[in-house]
């Protein structure tokens, strides 16, 4: 018995380190074909487009950092206000309906998301407000990623809030302080590692998140270098997925290689910001 | 004293009046047979749900003494005591009957803001609970609160609620370093320095020394008589000794089981000076319970 269970862990292990290595030989092989100096385009309008081979990193690193951006410009006030109410507003009861609501929304397919953004968010929400050039755009697609990680920001933080004793509280009420005043002064500060590590781990969620990037972020595998959040943009993940499917698949050599080199670059980022993440969720859990 | 006495009721009572320390008219006769008492529970009852915790105490609360509340477990010392500056408002479903007179207001009326309510009437919990901020800042919460905002004030008021503790002289040279930092004892003087920083008139205290060792806990006594001249303390104890030491009254509180639901309600049983309670008490389960023969 104890053998199956053990082959099990190992295998898991194995597929990681499989992973892992696929990753970097795949990465150092594009970088064979295309040197580091050509991962800037130096058109006169850069721009991502592998069929041409032409890798202008700028281009997905800038459109990664404004969708991710505005995904959490919408999930911190709204996760951390849920979490907020959650933790210190809500009777039991208002708890017992809200969470499974949340969770829910936890559990909602990203796709689901995406098509909500590219049918609802872009052109009835993001066009009225903001009357871009293009319907679709990364305004819309980081709206949905940020609806897609307020359940983890609010999750985390909530659980970093409701970990702060009680007894805090109550020191704070016996002094004199409102209930506002407790929560911004002693709950917040002394939850303020926990929150930390849920902003981390939602803005790693964020950069990793895929199918709503895809989907409304408005192009379809390449495009040019912009900093303006009201244009289409191309995320890394979303210049993975292209890569990866329709036909490009016939395509050989960099276009091909460079999905390597995404995906690690993508797993480094992600997988550092969730080491910080934990140290942080460390320190809440050592404090008390 | 009368004058002070009515600049209370007026602050407890108007919650919109900015002006804390604006002497005004006193609108209400106080009531019950001790005017001259700081607190005076009528008929008090408090419940959790369907559960009562605590049925039909009297008792009356003078100034500038201490009050001793013991009895066993369950007896519902400190639900009654947590009555005093309505900490028992963020239990939700508590609910509580009879009266509690502050100077003769009643604290449970709805005119009266309970955050004033817990300002002048501070509060000393069982275990000790610095925030996790430096000495300094746990002095200052409360008068910051309040609105003071000058350093040169703080500072002085800091020094002034630290020296009253006791703990000047041991932290005077780490303000900035973290109250978590100290030992047991010297949170729980930290925590009575944050207490008295607000300048309240009465401090509740809730078994403060149960998580000290004697040596610490000989401190927060004598730090009681000191402080008294200028405070009332009202303290919850599981320790007779402790009450025997400190108090000047003490109530003695047990618990009673109901035959229908079988479920335990606290009581008060006998309320007077402590020599009395100690010595010779006029209820039989009283007398058992001092000399150790009962909970």
């Amino acid at each position: 018995m104890t053998l199956i269970f053990r082959i099990a862990a190992l295998t898991s292990v194995v597929i990681s380190a499989l992973i892992v290595f696929t990753l970097v030989r795949g990465a150092i092989e594009f970088l064979r074909l295309v040197p580091l100096s050509g991962l800037i385009d130096d058109a006169k309008t850069p721009g991502w487009f592998p069929r041409r081979n032409r890798f202008d990193l700028p281009t997905v690193v800038l459109g990664t950092l404004i969708m991710s951006s505005i995904a959490m410009v919408v999930a911190v006030p709204l996760g951390l206000g849920t979490a907020i109410f959650l933790a210190e507003y809500a009777s039991s009861r208002t708890r017992r309906i809200i969470k499974p609501i949340i969770e829910v929304l936890a559990g909602m397919p990203s796709v689901v998301v995406g098509y909500f953004a590219l049918k609802f968010i872009a052109p009835e929400l993001v066009a009225n407000l903001f009357q871009p050039d293009k319907i679709q755009n990364m305004t819309a697609a980081g709206i949905g990623i940020g609806i897609l990680i307020v359940p983890i920001m609010a999750s985390i933080s909530e659980d970093s809030l409701s970990a702060v004793p009680g007894a805090l509280r109550e020191a704070s009420y016996g002094v004199g302080a409102r209930k506002s005043a407790t929560v911004i002064r002693v709950v917040l500060p002394a939850a303020v590692s926990g929150i930390v590590a849920a902003f981390i781990i939602a803005v790693s969620r964020a950069i990793g998140e895929t199918m709503v990037a895809t989907m409304a972020g408005g192009l379809d595998g390449s495009g040019a270098r912009t900093s303006s959040p009201l244009d289409p943009g191309l995320s890394i993940t979303a210049a993975l997925t292209n890569a990866a499917g329709g036909s490009d698949q016939a395509l050989v050599g960099a276009p091909v290689k460079v999905l390597f080199f995404l995906g690690l670059l993508l797993f480094v980022v992600t997988m550092g910001l969730n080491l910080i993440a934990d140290k942080f969720v460390r320190r809440v859990r050592q404090k008390y | 004293m009368n004058d002070h006495n009515a600049a209370t009721l007026a602050a407890v009572r108007s919650s919109s009046d900015p002006e804390r320390n604006a002497v005004t008219e006193v609108d209400v006769a106080p009531t019950g047979p001790d005017p001259h008492a700081v607190f005076q529970a009528v008929d008090l009852s408090v419940y959790y749900g369907s559960f009562c915790a605590v049925r039909g105490a009297n008792l009356a609360i003078a100034q500038h003494e201490i009050t001793a509340f013991i009895g066993p477990s369950g007896c519902g010392k400190t639900t009654m005591l947590r009555c005093f500056n309505r900490m028992n408002d963020f239990i939700e479903t508590v609910r509580v009957e009879g009266s509690v007179l502050y100077h003769g207001v009643d604290l449970y009326d709805p005119a009266v803001n309970s955050t004033e309510v817990r300002r002048r009437i501070g509060m000393v919990f069982q275990k000790p609970n610095p925030f996790p901020k430096s000495i300094y800042d746990n002095v200052a919460y409360g008068p910051r609160l309040g609105g003071v905002k000058k350093k040169a004030e703080l500072d002085e008021i800091v020094e002034r609620a630290l020296k009253g503790a006791a703990l000047w002289d041991e932290v005077k040279s780490r303000l900035k370093a973290s109250g978590l930092g100290l030992s047991g004892g010297q949170q729980q003087r930290l925590c009575i320095a944050r207490a008295i920083a607000v300048d309240p008139e009465v401090i509740l205290m809730d078994e403060p020394c149960s998580a000290l060792d004697p040596i610490a806990t000989a401190r927060i006594e004598d730090l009681m008589q000191e402080i008294k001249t200028k405070y009332t303390i009202v303290i919850v104890t599981h320790n007779m000794q402790q009450a025997a030491r400190v108090s000047d009254k003490t109530a003695f509180f047990t618990t009673e089981v109901n035959t229908e639901s079988d479920r335990r309600t606290g009581c008060l049983v006998e309320f007077g000076p402590t020599s009395t309670i100690f010595s010779k008490p006029n209820d039989e389960r009283t007398e058992q319970y001092v000399t150790g023969r009962f909970g």
